[in-house]
């Protein structure tokens, strides 16, 4: 039977622990808002990794580990098309490019990558099937998963801060009056700067995130870090409608909510 | 007979009850529970729906001033707590850094319920190791417009200060909200 849920329920680093302390084989497929990732298992151990097709070509994880120059690449990719991973890991070993050892290690610190990579989803269905076979023509690790659980507790906790800092993607961002840094003298990343384009009173984080493709903690992250750097703040969204809360004196005409007030400050003042 | 609430809110063991007490001509309704959380065991109660405490203003009006739960985990309470305040006082300990973080979170929460006036009161400035105003404003990331006003709950004209501090806010909000208005009319 298959093991079904969301990760909001259950966290992708329980699913692990599950996976590893039951020893389950089997494929765990996630299907989250903006991406999809595939693994395997055989025994608890990870065998196989890759999220929205990445990590799925040997020749690609080759040339991202930087273990192919592009010339290479683009050779092989024209001959690997007809060769599954197996076969085409069995070729340059023959050939004498790379030993088994140094595949599999490249691989496993893709797969690795990939579950980091895991840890930041937040949100998404997932589904365990123990009756699926390995994935066809792959080739497979065998990866213990006890350090990326702790990894991945790790990354739990800075999570459960995050969301204490930025409880809700339903805020928007605005820059700063006054800037407390220099922004000359920021360094800012790839993803900060696309962020960064995105801020303005009408979009949400929400929408930021689901326009760069990512994920919950990854906006978060991003977000706070931009917001300890006292560049931008938090406010609510232009469109959205503030709350129906109904306030006191509201209803009344104003001379008559000034001269409650006062009467309240007088009291105050004269205790 | 009119009645007028605000809202005393903050983290856990802030001194919300204390702030309420000081001022009150009533005992403070208080509806305190003893604490089975291990890391909340500073104190051996806390407030777990609500205290009040009442200010009359004349024959006609009363001022009721409610303390919210200071725990998390009962905070579907402040969303009907802020059902026709006045403003509120987000209450922080001085001397506890470890709960700013959660004072910030609260002040957000309470910011999105309601467009109303607030101020932040920095309490327990009578002890050695509490924090300056102006840090305390830095740590948890408040503007100039927002005051940060210090406070000791035990004393009853410091209380009486935060609590003018809040009205004059109310008043200047009254103020601009209205002038607002009459400009969107042009």
């Amino acid at each position: 039977m298959a093991l079904k849920g969301n990760l909001r329920s259950f966290s992708f680093v329980q699913l692990l622990n599950l996976i590893h302390l039951a020893r389950k084989t089997g494929q765990l497929s996630i299907q989250g808002p903006n991406k999809q990732a595939l693994l395997y298992f055989q025994q608890g151990k990870l065998a196989y990794a890759s999220q929205d097709g990445q990590g799925g070509s040997l020749l690609d994880v080759l040339y991202r580990a930087k273990r192919l120059t592009p010339s290479q690449y683009r050779a092989l990719q024209q001959r690997a098309s007809r060769y599954t991973d197996k076969e085409l890991g069995l070729l340059l070993v023959n050939a004498g490019y790379f030993t088994p050892s140094e595949i599999l290690n490249v691989l496993k610190n893709a797969y690795r990558e990939t579950v980091r990579q895991l840890f930041t989803w937040a949100e998404g269905n997932f589904e365990f099937n123990a009756q699926a076979p390995p994935p066809r023509g792959k080739i497979l690790v065998r990866l213990g998963l006890e350090n990326l659980i702790i990894e991945g507790a790790r990354h739990l906790r800075e999570w459960e801060r995050l969301q204490q800092e930025i409880p809700t993607l339903d805020v928007a961002l605005k820059f700063v009056d006054r800037p407390r840094t220099n922004i000359q003298d920021l360094n800012l990343s790839v993803e900060e700067w696309r962020v960064l384009s995105y801020v303005s009173p009408r979009n949400t984080l929400r929408q930021i995130a689901n326009a760069l493709k990512l994920s919950d903690m990854e906006i978060r992250r991003i977000v706070y870090g931009l917001i300890q750097a006292g560049l931008v703040e938090l406010v609510r969204p232009e469109a959205k409608k503030l709350p129906e809360i109904k306030l006191a004196f509201s209803d009344r005409p104003k001379e008559e909510r000034v001269s409650l007030l006062n009467k309240i400050i007088d009291r105050i003042r004269s205790l | 007979m009119q009645t007028v609430k605000i809202v005393v809110t903050g983290p856990f063991n802030a001194g919300k009850t204390q702030f309420i007490k000081t001022v009150s001509e009533i005992d403070v309704v208080s509806t305190d529970k003893k604490i089975t959380s291990d890391q909340e065991r500073v104190k051996n109660t806390t407030t777990v729906a609500m205290d009040f405490g009442r200010i009359t203003i004349d024959e006609n009006l009363v001022l009721y001033l409610f303390g919210t739960p200071g725990q998390r985990r009962f905070d579907f309470m402040w969303e009907i707590l802020s059902e026709g305040m006045l403003g509120f006082i987000v209450l922080v300990d001085s001397t506890r850094p470890e709960t700013f973080h959660e004072a910030r979170s609260i002040l957000e929460t309470f910011k999105a319920f309601a467009p109303t006036p607030y101020v932040v009161a920095a309490n327990k400035q009578d002890l050695e190791d509490a924090w300056d105003v102006e840090d305390l404003r830095i740590a948890l990331r408040l503007g100039d417009d927002v005051k940060v006003v210090p406070c000791v709950a035990t004393d009853k004209e410091s209380v009486k200060k935060v609590l003018l501090e809040l009205l004059y806010s109310i008043l200047e909000y009254l103020e601009k909200s209205d002038r607002g208005r009459t400009k969107s009319q042009e």
